[in-house]
């Protein structure tokens, strides 16, 4: 009998009985003999928890992750801090036990901590309402993409080629598959190529992608892009990274439509790529095709305020086969983590965070590239991430500074065969002075 | 309980704050001589402003207004809502996986990329699959990647009029929208008196331009498609695949395999089956396994052995692409590789053998006081029809009723094909002490169903919000606090 579940034979005998058959077996009559498995899974245990928590540690010994090691590693995943009442608060099991909150009388938690969520999330971004959050930026970005198709009934999506490489695949694949045509638009200087931009964006384009800070962490200067795509009666979807909104300009001052992005850094550990969250806001008049869990505010029948799913009908469940987006769940663990830590840091705190990660990473660019031997790869302002080459292949630089634990920038060949020797690095304000003047020291050997 | 109804906003108060940051220690200036004024935010943005033992009590107080399996018996159907144990947290959340970039060298990340070829292997063998992706972050994601996988088969094969997906009317609203999304025509079809797939209706719409079929079994009533073999059969004649939609597989671990039963693709669900916690609506997890022939269309990175070194393999040119960032939910997958280890093979056949006893002898001994549409064995879960067609209390009003006596009600109104349906699912983690006090307790709302309907109608009374107008959150749509 496993611990896990408590019936005993005794208790087994007396369902059985009441249910007037003599074994579970007989509950199993209506599979055919043939479809019956005869033999164990093939699945390894069972093992007591002290085993399985020496065979886990066993597993972690083979990983060398950014507690052990000094990273230097973004593109779209970062290594923030994370205050230590996140994990605490979110432990809380009758946070992750629960179910979706469709019986809001019992829901009350998830369901504030979700309104506080869209709040936050609507602050942040300048927009006036979002989601309860998706599956991660990627997706985001994707269901961003398929509003803007269904609010102008066109089907071409442009997207810079400085928006996050991955997440470029994500939206490559759903569209192939939407049959919703998709063009990239070049870059100059590290930047979304204006003068390629207008020579794609007419009446027949949906929306316009474009990420600031970009994947090369650049601030992308939107104010003629914006125009171009509101002259064309198209949407300016915005992917942006919420810490840099401690400092930077809101998409809605610039005139965003619709505004996606990874919230991962807030409050979320890496977890080797996931869970991570995603997050979409919008303008009002966007809303009903606004994919995802949206709560609202309402009173429940004594007047007092309460909270609860609503706008349901555009969801899959009402709209099945007419549904223009699948999403059924949202990371709301994830969301309740992104609302802890944007409540701990607070207007200050956020800022800070933002201020600190900008001055140690522009520290780091400054004393990388003052030897002339590292050199930027463009030169426009930029936020955590910086690119740069040299005339040693990025891999061996990185496989010199992982002998020095030390995980070095992300390898931009990968993603873009022409900035070759190219990485990218980012610097958060949990590096310190000392841990980027080692990366220097060593680069200054390597290099 | 102390009654706690702030929101954070109304409890910020300006100079407070609950965060803690080094000194920064490198010397830039001024922000405005890194980055151009224009480009910089004029404003703070309104962000609470409050202390560290505020946020902890706000927490506290909310987690207070919430019901989780940690707080009693939730019998919710389709969701599998079984504990969630301990040690799954434990194992997750150890430093040396929370701690890992996910595009760090791979050489640093060889624990964490066994993990995943193990549960892929592993969870193959539960289905009968050749190879699982673990890519897809839920359910519905899942069921996604699965049906860009059957297009992609039929496009690679030069078969480019498959173009339909038969679904059936019991299916999840998930199915049929998935099916949209993946940019198929959806067939829907009826199913017949027992709930199971209608043979007739199928034979009718098969032919060369159906791509496959979504189906799950046990199917949504609870009942195993005791013709899946014909099924199976009937729809390769014609061309098509078969998509398993896993929702239910609680029925069969250990005992039958979708692989065997003729289907060709399927999901899983790490968050239903798997113990793994449902977060208050997420994160999920949704592995999607293929049989051997399909393996080269599933989504990229696929986790492969070279020289016992575990690598992410990008170079598939048959691939449907990438469907998520990174690799998919990786502390979810932990979670249940864990479960997975600890249950044993054992283990997980008496998980599945025990969730069927539980929703026998609960449907058994509920049925002589709510109506039974389809009495016959069933297997994980089982569907009552409310109190019938003569009672004027309908599904939500009990729903509701049990609410005051301490319990999160069965899933309602789902499936569709089922009038007032009450879709009941206990799992095997429940004792028959709980199975029995729920039942003595439905038995009674039966009762009170008689006697004073309208108790019933303004029901919850106990809970610390009441009946939530629904009309009005739409009508007046706040989404935010201002």
């Amino acid at each position: 009998m496993h611990r896990y579940i408590p019936n005993t034979d005794a208790d087994k005998k007396r369902m059985l009985d009441t249910i007037g058959v003599n074994s579970v077996e007989d509950l199993f009559h209506d599979i055919p003999k043939e479809l019956r498995l005869e033999r164990p899974l093939k699945v390894e245990g069972p093992l007591s928890e002290m085993e399985m928590t020496k065979h886990m540690k066993e597993l972690t010994s083979k990983n060398k992750g950014v507690d052990e090691l000094v990273s230097f590693l973004g593109a779209g995943a970062y290594d923030h801090y994370i205050p230590s009442i996140v994990k605490h608060l979110a432990m809380r099991s009758e946070f992750y036990t629960a179910y979706t909150p469709y019986q809001p009388e019992i829901s009350q938690g998830t369901l504030q901590v979700i309104f506080e969520y869209q709040t936050m999330m609507s602050n942040l971004t300048g927009m006036d309402v979002s989601n309860a959050s998706m599956y991660d930026g990627g997706t985001a970005c994707v269901e961003a993409a398929m509003m803007a198709v269904e609010a102008t009934r066109r089907a071409s999506i442009v997207v810079s080629k400085t928006v996050n490489p991955e997440v470029r695949k994500i939206l490559k694949t759903y569209m192939k598959f939407r049959e919703v045509e998709v063009i990239e638009v070049d870059m100059a200087d590290g930047v979304t190529d204006l003068d390629k931009l207008k020579a794609v964006v007419d009446k027949t384009t949906a929306g316009v992608i474009i990420q600031s800070p970009n994947f090369f962490g650049i601030i992308e200067d939107v104010v003629e892009v914006e125009k171009l795509v509101h002259e064309n009666k198209a949407n300016l979807i915005m992917s942006v990274d919420p810490i840099s909104l401690g400092l930077l300009k809101s998409p809605g001052e610039l005139g965003a439509d619709i505004v996606v992005g990874e919230a991962q850094a807030l409050g979320n550990a890496l977890n080797f790529g996931g869970p991570h969250l995603g997050f979409i806001a919008t303008k009002s008049k966007l809303v009903r095709k606004m994919p995802g869990r949206i709560v609202g505010q309402s009173e429940d029948v004594e007047g007092k305020r309460a909270f609860v799913l609503t706008l349901q009908a555009r969801e899959q469940h009402i709209r099945r086969f007419k549904a223009t987006s699948n999403i059924c769940s949202n990371q709301a663990l994830n969301a309740l983590m992104a609302s802890i830590y944007l409540i701990t840091m607070g207007k200050k705190g956020l800022k800070e965070v933002a201020l600190q990660s900008t001055q140690k990473a522009h520290y780091a660019f400054n004393q990388l590239t003052q030897n002339g031997k590292i050199k930027p790869l463009f030169n426009k302002p930029f936020f955590k991430e910086f690119a740069v080459t040299s005339g040693v292949e990025a891999s061996h630089i990185n496989n010199e500074l992982l002998k020095n634990n030390i995980i070095g920038g992300y390898q931009l060949d990968q993603a873009y065969p022409e900035l070759n020797n190219g990485l990218l690095f980012c610097v958060t304000e949990k590096r310190t002075k000392a841990e980027i003047d080692q990366l220097v020291g060593l680069l200054e050997v390597i290099s | 309980m102390r009654k706690y109804d702030h929101l954070i906003f109304e409890i910020s108060k300006e100079g407070r704050k609950a965060y803690s940051l080094p000194i920064n220690d490198v010397d830039m200036g001024k922000v405005e001589d890194l980055i151009p004024e224009a480009f910089l935010a004029e404003k703070e943005v309104d962000l609470p402003e409050v202390s560290e033992i505020d946020v902890v009590r706000h927490f506290t107080n909310l987690s207070n207004k919430n019901y989780g399996v940690d707080t009693g018996f939730y019998p919710l159907g389709s969701c599998t809502m079984k504990y969630n144990p301990k040690i799954n947290e434990d194992m997750a959340a150890l430093d040396g996986f929370t701690s890992l970039h996910p595009l760090q060298p791979e050489e640093t990340v060889q624990g964490a990329l066994e993990v995943m070829y193990k549960l892929d292997e592993m969870l193959a063998d539960i289905a009968g699959m050749e190879r699982v992706s673990l890519q897809p972050a839920a359910g519905s994601h899942g069921e996604l990647a699965g049906l860009m996988i059957i297009k992609s088969y039929h496009e690679s094969r030069g078969d480019l009029k498959r173009k339909k997906i038969i679904v059936p009317d019991s299916a999840h609203g998930t199915n049929p929208a998935t099916a949209a999304v993946a940019g198929f025509e959806i067939i829907e079809i009826k199913s017949d008196k027992n709930g199971a797939v209608d043979l007739d209706a199928l034979k009718a719409v098969l032919n060369d331009e159906i791509a496959g079929l979504m189906l799950t079994n046990p199917s949504t009533l609870g009942l195993f498609e005791t013709n899946i073999k014909v099924i199976a059969d009937l729809v390769h004649e014609a061309g098509g695949l078969l998509y398993y939609d896993g929702a239910n597989m609680n029925a069969i671990m250990g005992l039958s395999r979708p692989g065997d039963m003729g289907f060709d693709v399927i999901h899983f669900n790490l968050h239903k089956t798997f113990s793994t916690p449902h977060g208050g609506g997420g994160p999920g997890s949704g592995p999607v396994g293929v049989r051997a022939d399909l393996v080269p269309f599933l989504p990229v990175p696929v986790i492969e052995k070279k020289d016992d070194k575990y690598i992410l393999d990008y170079d598939r040119p048959q691939t449907i692409g990438k469907i998520k960032n990174f690799y998919g939910n990786f502390g979810v997958m932990l979670r249940a590789y864990t479960y997975i280890l600890t249950m044993g093979p054992e283990g997980l056949k008496e998980a599945s053998e025990t969730a069927v006893l539980n929703a026998n002898y609960m449907m058994k001994r509920l049925k002589e006081y709510y109506y039974l549409p389809i009495d016959q064995t069933c297997k994980h879960e089982f569907v009552l029809g409310g109190l019938g067609k003569d009672s004027e209390v309908t599904t939500l009003d009990i729903a509701k009723r049990l609410l005051d006596y301490g319990y999160h009600p069965p899933t309602i109104y789902f499936p569709l094909i089922v009038n007032q349906a009450i879709m009941v699912e206990p799992t095997e983690t429940e004792s028959l002490e709980t199975l029995d006090s729920f039942i003595d307790t439905m038995i009674k709302i039966a009762g009170e169903a008689k006697e004073d309907p309208n108790l019933l109608k303004n029901a919850p009374y106990n809970t610390l919000a009441r009946r939530i107008d629904e009309v009005k959150a739409a009508k007046d749509l706040i989404l935010k606090w201002s």
